[in-house]
């Protein structure tokens, strides 16, 4: 890796206060845009394909652009068939290329699935590293923008837990870009979740209150050129001693905002990557507080939180005060009528807190 | 029960009873075969187009049979690819090693040196003619019965014994099933379980190479049967979609373990007519001739390295024996199939064929039968100094962790040392060797 490229540890994200600074701003789709631009440029061998992303740049604009500067042969629309989308990239990985697909909806990866979980994530370990899969598979997740049940999901602990494969949710403009490269640059196939709900701005919960711009945002500020971000690095978003929140996507920003109005001194983690996992953060981090509460917009059973929970049971249940907490979606479709109810938001997050301060 | 309309309750209804078909193969085991209704026509009978030819203006070899070694053992029409009588002996030398180590391991796998096998007897030219017909560097993605395209190539029969056997000297670490092989070297790519995934990678390939300006084109093989699975249409839609410089090769061996083609769409057209519907070229081939599968492999690897688009290429053949050790073929198909089978046996044709050019004689061909088998006896002894499955001759215990991901998570050097850990307790005076 070449110089300058910032490497941001387990920190607090740059910044600072957002307001008055004259440092560049961008939100999410922007920074994924200018992430994707930047290997573009370093790396000829980088692919883009998928539904839409050529001449018209995506549904949510995250390739726009690029078509128009690298060519219809390295950024180019496909055929409405995932299978066909992951496996192409599965082929053009063996060739030497380096494919960034795009589904255009992570509810619509399924007729990719086998070639995610038995091609893709198995080419390194089944040919002793003859053949490898170093693509990147970015995808739109999560609800919140009334799309139903089939363009609300959040189906990471599928790919979670699957060998081979990693998973990456990145939770600010800052973090999106320098993830994304980090993703692209890496030599296994990565499932990159874009939480759709805060592309346009960190969304706190409360989905009646005018939304939030990523400007006034201290992570808006994205640096120019290239920087990495390492997977399996976790975020301390705000220290706390009274209670760990683990976190990542749009639930990060939910639960800051109410850990803040209810005054916790709440030490909120964001992930970033499922897989790897940045196990020393979370025990550090229970270990001091003594309490465990987790949240994800995913239905509950068989979660990525179920994960974690047994993860920090096993390995910091003498340090615990109470039972960790999961707060979730429900084991329902995403209803598209009734989405704010499905949706983990502060007021089930706030009993959860309660109850869990008060064990 | 089901719900049912009362208009469809059958009295008073004028409508017909709706009825489900549900295919069933011609003969069943004690049953007399005939194959009188397969057309197999006549070797030069079909015409050979331009290879940049229209796909629309060779619809007729979607349907028909394109042969070149006639009843006469001579090579007919325009298909005759007009092979130097020692590349003729090349490939009949490749089909009768490939054939030898068929054997040799079938009988390795019941003798318990190994899990698995499987052969490919009776559809030898389909990998072996064929591959002879592209560049050693063009890629191909095969299936599990192409084991002619590696010994072809001049990939070490050790490595694939040793490959078989999963033991110390496998290059694969002993991760795979037997028969899974893969050598980048060899332009080979590593082979699935999962079916009919190779072929829309195939054409990822070939679209990557097409991106690249490279010269190279890929090649991949899928049996009939799992041209039912989506991967196979997404794949014919892609190359279709790209004009990707690939070749989309059908086996139709006629069974899919048990189930006969009829469950791949096989009683309603040919599989070769599934390219016309994408806007593929298309071609139906005798798979038991050797020049007419060189042939045809030759035509669209020239298609596709003019830039004139991927070509579909149903081989029609006939597998001779079961699926793989683990079935047997005389508990659902009649056993006089094989015998009656209209197309004749590769080897066996491609062996007339050089006689009655005056190229070789039986002598010849006992001698070369003998040494085939010798060398793969001698290289199979070699292999089992390295170990046979099960007997402790495996890649070390740590080499189970390596290459899920390129570097060892955290997660999985606890569960590494948690499993030298058990077997530290397995056994305390150490492994056994």
């Amino acid at each position: 890796m070449s110089a300058p490229e910032a490497q941001a540890e387990t920190q607090t994200a740059p910044g600072g206060d957002a307001e008055g600074s004259t440092e560049r701003r961008l939100n999410m789709i922007e920074a994924i845009n200018e992430a994707l631009d930047v290997t573009m440029a370093r790396d000829p061998d980088i692919v883009i394909m998928g539904e839409d992303v050529g001449y018209f740049g995506g549904v949510f604009r995250c390739t726009a652009g690029l078509q128009e500067k690298y060519g219809r042969t390295r950024v180019f629309d496909t055929p409405i068939s995932e299978c066909g989308i992951i496996a192409a990239a599965v082929g053009m990985g063996a060739y030497g290329l380096r494919p960034v697909p795009e589904i255009q909806f992570a509810d619509y990866i399924y007729p990719g699935l086998d070639q995610l979980i038995s091609e893709a994530a198995r080419l390194r370990y089944r040919s002793a590293a003859e053949y490898i899969a170093p693509i990147t598979v970015r995808t739109p997740f999560g609800g919140g923008i009334f799309g139903g049940q089939t363009h609300s999901q959040s189906p990471e602990a599928i790919f979670a837990h699957v060998s081979g494969l990693k998973t990456v949710i990145p939770s600010t403009p800052y973090d999106a870009k320098g993830l994304l490269i980090a993703a692209i640059e890496d030599n296994d196939p990565v499932i990159f979740f874009e939480p759709k709900r805060i592309y346009n701005g960190p969304f706190n919960g409360y989905y009646d209150k005018p939304a939030q711009p990523w400007k006034k945002h201290a992570a808006s500020i994205v640096p120019e050129g290239h920087y990495t971000i390492p997977l399996g690095k976790a975020r301390i978003v705000t220290e706390g001693e009274a209670l760990t929140v683990l976190a990542y996507g749009t639930m990060v920003h939910v639960a800051e905002e109410v850990c803040r109005q209810k005054g916790v001194d709440a030490e909120i983690l964001d992930l970033r990557t499922l897989v790897p996992l940045d196990i020393e953060a979370i025990e550090a981090s229970v270990r001091k507080t003594g309490r465990c509460m987790i949240v994800h917009e995913a239905t509950r059973t068989a979660g990525f939180g179920a994960e974690l929970s047994a993860l920090v049971t096993e390995r910091c249940f003498y340090h615990l005060e109470a039972p960790v907490l999961r707060v979730t979606g429900f084991d329902t479709p995403y209803p598209h009528s009734l989405e704010w109810a499905y949706f983990p938001g502060p007021v089930r997050i706030g009993e959860a807190i309660d109850k869990i301060l008060s064990e | 029960m089901a719900d049912r309309p009362d208009s469809a309750a059958g009295q008073g209804s004028n409508k017909p009873s709706l009825s489900l078909h549900v295919p069933e193969p011609h003969y069943r085991p004690g049953d007399a075969v005939d194959f009188s209704h397969v057309d197999a026509g006549e070797a030069g009978r079909e015409p050979r187009p331009d290879e940049a030819c229209d796909p629309a203006e060779m619809r007729d070899l979607a349907y028909g049979l394109i042969r070149v070694l006639g009843d006469d053992d001579r090579a007919h029409g325009a298909w005759d690819p007009k092979l130097d009588a020692d590349t003729l002996r090349t490939m009949l030398k490749n089909m009768a090693v490939t054939r030898a180590f068929d054997e040799r391991m079938f009988r390795g796998q019941r003798q318990g040196k190994t899990s698995f096998y499987m052969k490919c007897t009776g559809e030898e030219a389909t990998s072996i003619s064929a591959s002879m017909a592209l560049a050693s560097d063009d890629m191909v993605f095969p299936s599990y019965r192409q084991q002619g395209i590696l010994l072809s190539r001049g990939y070490p029969m050790i490595e694939m014994i040793n490959q078989i056997y999963s033991n110390r000297g496998d290059k694969l670490k002993g991760r795979q099933l037997p028969i899974m092989y893969s050598s980048r070297e060899h332009s080979f790519f590593t082979i699935s379980g999962n079916l009919a995934t190779q072929t829309p990678q195939a054409v990822g390939w070939a679209m990557a190479s097409a991106i690249k300006g490279d010269s190279r084109i890929a090649a991949t093989w899928v049996g009939e049967g799992s041209t039912a699975e989506g991967d196979f249409h997404a794949a014919c839609t892609f190359a279709a979609v790209y004009n990707a410089p690939v070749i989309l090769n059908v086996v139709n061996n006629q069974w899919a373990i048990s189930s006969f083609s009829g469950f791949a769409g096989g009683e309603r057209t040919t599989f070769a007519a599934r390219g016309l519907g994408h806007g593929i070229a298309a071609l139906r081939v005798d798979g038991n001739d050797a020049l007419a599968c060189y042939a045809a492999e030759r035509w669209a690897a020239n298609r596709a390295r003019a830039n004139a688009g991927p070509t579909l290429i149903e081989f029609f053949t006939y597998r001779a024996e079961g699926h793989s050790t683990s079935d047997d073929p005389s508990g659902y198909r009649s056993a006089q199939e094989r015998e009656e089978w209209p197309l004749g046996d590769p080897v066996m044709r491609l062996k007339r064929h050089l006689i009655a050019l005056g190229e070789w004689d039986e002598e010849r061909q006992e001698t070369m039968d003998r040494e085939a088998a010798e060398m793969v006896r001698a290289t199979t002894k070699e292999a089992e100094a390295n170990g046979i499955l099960g007997h402790g001759l495996h890649h070390p215990f740590r080499t189970m962790f390596e290459d899920v991901f390129e570097e060892l998570p955290w997660h999985l050097r606890e569960q590494a040392e948690q499993a030298v850990k058990e077997r530290e307790i397995k056994f305390p005076e150490g492994v056994p060797k």
